[in-house]
């Protein structure tokens, strides 16, 4: 497995998880985990522009 | 008048403690700490013991995917420690209850590193372990009432 999917893995089940458990209507739980999911793999490429324009 | 709006003030909570009592489930009998420790010794099994099918079906699919695959990337698991990192990455391994004596017992994730994924998967499983932590103490949450 390389980096990329590790990583939408890692967003994926700990987003279910921060989702399930933050949150108390089914409803507010999906919105979380999804509001989650994205920090975690935009913020993944976002560091990862950026240490790549840092090593350039 | 202010007497009877004192006593009525009095009497509501009363009422609500006497029909919340009422509408608990059969599960929310017995030790107030089971679904805490089932929780964290079985992934889900706090949720399923509150009848809670959905979420703990969820919960145990992710916290058993995220050990599997940190597993399958040659993660390391943690048997003793020996600085502060490795005592916290044990720690870290505990919170999977049975998974991480299971994996103990297999000799699975006791292997030396071959790829350079193998750093992230032993995140994955003290990740892993954490995050059943969390699904613990929420079944505990929604056992004692904090949580609906």
């Amino acid at each position: 497995m390389t980096y990329f999917p590790a990583v939408l893995f890692f967003a994926l089940f700990a987003s279910t998880v921060f989702g399930i458990t933050q949150r108390e209507t089914p409803a507010r739980m999906i919105r979380y985990g999804v509001y989650c999911f994205t920090l975690f793999v935009g913020s993944a490429i976002a560091l990862s522009w950026l240490m790549f324009l840092i090593a350039r | 008048m202010a007497t009877q709006e004192n006593k009525n003030a009095a009497a509501e909570p009363a009422s609500q403690a006497g029909s919340k009592s009422a509408s608990q489930p059969p599960s929310a009998e017995g030790f107030v700490y089971l679904p805490l420790i089932a929780g964290w010794a079985i992934p889900g099994a706090g949720h399923f013991l509150l009848r809670k099918w959905v979420r703990g079906s969820l919960l145990a699919a992710s916290i058993l995917g995220m050990f599997v695959l940190g597993l399958r990337m040659q993660g390391s698991v943690h048997a003793d420690a020996h600085n502060l990192l490795d005592l916290l990455g044990l720690i870290g391994d505990l919170g999977t209850g049975i998974l991480y004596f299971v994996s103990r017992f297999l000799g699975l994730g006791a292997a030396q590193v071959q790829v350079t994924t193998a750093d992230w998967g032993t995140r994955f499983i003290v990740v892993a372990g954490l995050l059943n932590v969390i699904a613990a103490v929420d079944a505990h949450n929604l056992r004692t009432g904090r949580k609906s």
